[in-house]
């Protein structure tokens, strides 16, 4: 039976890498057609590299990652601190609102924020770029910091101010080095919640200023060569760089969340 | 803490002065959730609600058009027959998806609470949850790789029987439901694993040495045990497949139209945005529906 489990995993591992692995391999296949056999050729990312379309995009993507995870990771875990340690009527119910953005499919929110931003002036390209990602991986923010709050003791602090410190001095020296991991944890899935956010990003890019996963959409539809190969490897290798590093700081399996 | 220490004195004089004009509860908490808040209702919260606003109008307001108020967005069903169909064809490919993720993902989920152990267990979970993290356009770009005619699905077949056709399913509502399931697999083997990790191995142990057979195991506790986890990644999967649009129009070519691809369509094609505001409100609707009904066992299971 147990040999029967292994194989079934194996199996299963099998059924979610292969895809993957041939997407990364055809990039380093010398054939624009993706013909087989393998013929190893670096070609198609030396070509990339002269593909400013596609380098633009990925810099606005980076660029707009590091802004949600700065942005998000400082609201929310502002926002944290009150709905982990005070006390307050209700608090389950803006616990409850930070769900919609998680649990709603993102076709929804993003054509809901389409119409909004339109209709208001706010208008598409980077600000409402920032503006969308910022609010998707704020939830995530609150409960990976939620998370780290439960394994601080509340006494601690407690005891700080007992000896005479102020509650911010308190924060501060006692709370934010021990919250530290969390908050960087939180950051680091910011950044990858962004990083890897198409839906939203296609209804507000514009033309003239597109995130990575747009361009690769819009390839993929009018046709394209290899070189999306090569930069969809670049873009996976680093969100699961960003993941690895996130489970060190945080254990994957307590963050259960849809998405 | 040294540092601490070392700043105590005249600190406990500062406190003494400020505690007795500190601020009341409210205003500090409010300070800190304004913010949070703040951003979600300008962009979540808002857009919703003007998102339901719009799937009232006739037509796009460009320009001076006059604002004109109706109901036949909502209509759309009755009008455009053909949009029943496209609804159904949603709901199979929804249904299809749930069903093979959940029994991929409860064997998967069976195997590794109790076919390993320690590290390999740990390493196992990470390698099956780190493809959830990655970038879904791309995963579902790889599929066309391995599906399409003459791709990595027929070079391996050839590779055993080099005189046989092409099995490549490419642009088939099968191929929709494989993707899919690939996205959200990882999903329903982590709900699943957590509510059959609980499982105190006496029970099992107690059923086998009163006689039980493994499919009576499995029948009358494992599954009962596992359901909430079942049902959270049931729902999980559900929900976001019933509103995709990027996988069918990829992996389905012509066959690929759901509500998903019309919603799409309405907003970046045909620009008719009240009915695609209709067609996303009444997708709202369904998934919201949803959550209430087992909004229960998802508090359980889901939030913990």
């Amino acid at each position: 039976m147990k040999t029967l489990g292994r194989f079934y995993l194996f199996a299963i591992l099998a059924f979610l890498y292969t895809p993957i692995i041939v997407m990364m391999a055809m990039g380093f296949n010398e054939s624009p057609l993706y013909q087989l056999p393998f013929s190893f050729s670096t070609r198609w990312y030396v070509a990339l590299m002269g593909n400013t379309g596609l380098l633009t995009a990925g810099l606005n993507s980076i660029i707009i990652a590091v802004i949600t995870a700065v942005v998000a990771t400082s609201l929310g875990t502002v926002a944290s601190v009150a709905l982990s340690r005070h006390t307050f009527r209700g608090r389950s119910l803006l616990q409850l609102l930070l769900l919609p953005p998680i649990a709603i499919p993102w076709l929804i929110t993003g054509t809901a924020m389409l119409i909004f931003f339109y209709w208001s002036g706010i208008g598409r390209g980077m600000h409402a770029l920032i503006i969308g990602h910022v609010a998707l991986a704020i939830p995530y923010v609150v409960i990976v910091v939620g998370t780290g709050f439960k394994t601080i003791r509340a006494d601690l602090e407690e005891a700080a101010m007992s000896l005479g410190s102020t509650p911010v001095h308190a924060f501060y020296s006692v709370t934010l080095p021990l919250l530290f991991p969390s908050i960087l944890g939180a950051a680091l899935f910011a950044f990858a919640v962004s990083l890897d956010q198409f839906v939203i990003s296609y209804f507000l890019a514009t033309p003239g200023y597109t995130t990575l996963p747009v361009q690769i959409y819009s390839a993929i539809r009018k046709g394209f060569t290899p070189e999306i190969n090569a930069i969809s490897t670049i873009l996976l290798l680093g969100s699961m760089a960003a993941i690895l590093i996130f489970a060190r700081f945080a254990k994957p399996g307590e963050n259960r969340d849809p998405r | 803490m040294a540092k601490l220490t070392a700043q105590e004195p005249p600190l406990a004089a500062a406190v003494s002065s400020s505690q007795s004009r500190r601020l009341p509860p409210w205003v500090t908490t409010g300070a800190l959730l304004l913010p949070t808040y703040g951003w979600l209702t300008i962009a979540v919260f808002i857009p919703l609600l003007a998102m339901f606003a719009f799937s009232f109008l006739t037509a796009t307001p460009l320009g001076n058009k006059p604002i004109v108020f109706t109901l036949k967005q909502y209509r759309a069903f009755i009008d455009q027959p053909y949009l029943v169909g496209v609804g159904l064809s949603s709901l199979l490919i929804g249904f299809w998806t749930t069903f093979v993720c959940a029994v991929l993902g409860f064997f998967a989920a069976l195997a590794l609470a109790r076919a390993t152990i320690g590290k390999t267990k740990e390493t196992l979970l990470v390698l099956i949850l780190l493809p959830f993290w990655t970038n879904g356009l791309v995963r579902i770009f790889s599929w066309t790789m391995v599906l399409r005619e003459g791709g990595f699905l027929d070079y391996i077949l050839h590779l055993v029987a080099p005189q046989a056709g092409s099995i490549g399913f490419l642009y088939t509502r099968p191929a929709i439901v494989v993707g899919l399931v690939h996205g959200y697999l990882p999903y329903m083997i982590l709900t699943c694993y957590i509510a059959l990790s609980t499982i105190d191995d006496a029970i099992i142990e107690a059923a086998v040495s009163l006689g039980a057979r493994w499919w009576v195991v499995l029948y009358k506790i494992l599954l009962p045990m596992a359901a909430p986890g079942l049902i959270s990644g049931a729902v999980l999967t559900f929900v976001p497949v019933i509103g995709s649009f990027m996988e069918p129009r990829i992996l389905g070519g012509r066959v690929g139209v759901t509500m998903g691809t019309v919603i799409e369509d309405q907003f970046t094609q045909a620009f008719n945005w009240p009915l695609g505001a209709s067609l996303s409100f009444t997708l709202l609707a369904v998934v919201l529906a949803i959550f209430a009904t087992f909004s229960g066992v998802l508090k359980r299971g889901s939030v913990a």
